[in-house]
């Protein structure tokens, strides 16, 4: 493993397999809670916290606990737990450390144990034999990647709320086909090949 | 228990993706073939079916506090043995949707059917919900599939039916087209309960 190698797994996170548009992962958080640019602004950032971590420990489950025991099939209970925990533990972390950010998140923040993205990541981590440093690499940066989306998603829908369509685009269909159309946008960097 | 307006709702005006807007990330994702699609609703159908039935069996027992976590538990065991079976059944099917499969534990359909049906009915009524709900999801995912399939690359179920000179919408089966297809499909629904809902305030 060297540094070429965990730059074009952060790239690929974050640009040309980005969560969102390419993998289809998250999109519920992605849609309910872009309508405000700051609430998707620590969404994301929670997000990409709670996936570096729960890269990290699931992988660790597996290497430690499911592998030995011969029991890879348990890996989708397992996780979910893992995660549920993990969640948990942050959601207590930031009410006694961090209450203001813990406030600004509210319900979302016991709503990230049903991101698909973060129990993706931990799959994904599995399927591509990543090692402990790659899964955590790949969790943060997919993470980055969420951000990245859902932020510039939020300011586009911010002013989308100005525009005139038709009657039965309101709410939920425009905002598809808008994240539609950032999709192809994000299309363009499939070309983007650096080593 | 009524079967008939649960099926309705199921199918129509509480349709899980059309209208409650559950479940988005397997819709857009998967569905690019009829096989695909006819895969993953059977498999959420069965899943949800019986994780309604086991759920509305434990309501009693379940404590309110730690409720969700032994909802995940349920679905997350009931959809490690749809994993396997797929696996060992149809390979080509589990290879294919891949990880989508495992990741029916974190779709929301479930998970809301089990939090604002299952725990608070009976056992008869909360299968009867899962089948309709499920009926009306895998209905969902047909059309998108048929859609995509048919103009992004000109077959149905790998069989060609547009002619050879069609030249194929590329762009539909790539991820954009899961986002358009969708968001028209549901604009199509809020226009169709609108008039509907106008219909009857006329009368």
């Amino acid at each position: 493993m060297s540094i070429t190698t965990l730059l074009s797994i952060s790239l690929g996170a974050i640009l040309t397999n980005n969560f969102i548009f390419s993998q289809f992962l998250g999109i519920c958080p992605f849609l309910g809670v872009s309508k405000k640019l700051d609430t998707a602004v620590g969404m994301g950032a929670a997000v990409t916290f709670v996936m570096g971590l729960a890269s990290a420990f699931t992988w660790a489950v597996n290497k430690f606990l499911l592998v030995p025991m011969e029991l890879e099939y348990m890996q989708t209970v397992a996780f979910i737990l893992v995660i549920a925990a993990l969640v948990q533990f942050v959601e207590m972390f930031l009410k006694k450390s961090i209450p203001a950010l813990y406030t600004a998140l509210g319900v979302y923040l016991p709503l990230i144990t049903t991101n698909c993205a973060v129990l993706g990541v931990a799959l994904l981590n599995i399927q591509n034999n990543y090692g402990f440093i790659e899964s955590v690499v790949y969790g943060i940066t997919g993470g980055l990647g969420f951000l990245l989306a859902i932020v510039l998603f939020a300011a586009v829908r911010e002013s989308i709320q100005f525009a005139e369509n038709p009657k039965c685009f309101d709410g939920f269909p425009i905002a598809l086909v808008t994240a539609g159309l950032m999709a192809l946008a994000f299309m363009g960097f499939s070309g983007l090949k650096v080593w | 228990m009524n079967f008939k307006r649960q099926l309705k709702e199921g199918l129509i005006t509480q349709n899980p993706v059309l209208v409650q807007l559950l479940g988005m990330c397997s819709t857009m994702a998967i569905t690019t073939s009829i096989m695909n699609g006819l895969g993953m609703g059977v498999s959420v159908l069965i899943i949800l079916t019986l994780s309604n039935i086991f759920i509305a069996l434990l309501r009693k027992i379940i404590p309110n506090e730690v409720r969700i976590a032994c909802f995940i538990v349920v679905i997350a065991g009931f959809v490690t043995c749809v994993d396997l079976l797929l696996q060992a059944f149809v390979p080509a099917i589990a290879a294919s949707l891949g990880v989508f499969i495992p990741l029916i534990v974190v779709n929301c359909i479930i998970l809301a059917r089990a939090e604002s049906f299952a725990s608070k009915n009976t056992v008869a009524a909360s299968a009867v919900d899962g089948i309709c709900q499920g009926i009306g999801y895998t209905i969902v995912l047909l059309i998108m599939c048929a859609f995509r399939e048919l103009f992004g690359n000109g077959t149905l179920a790998g069989i060609q039916i547009l002619p050879e000179s069609y030249t194929p919408a590329l762009l539909l089966v790539l991820p954009v087209g899961g986002f358009l297809c969708l968001g028209v499909l549901i604009a199509v629904m809020q226009w169709a309960l609108a008039k509907s809902a106008a219909k009857k305030e006329g009368k």
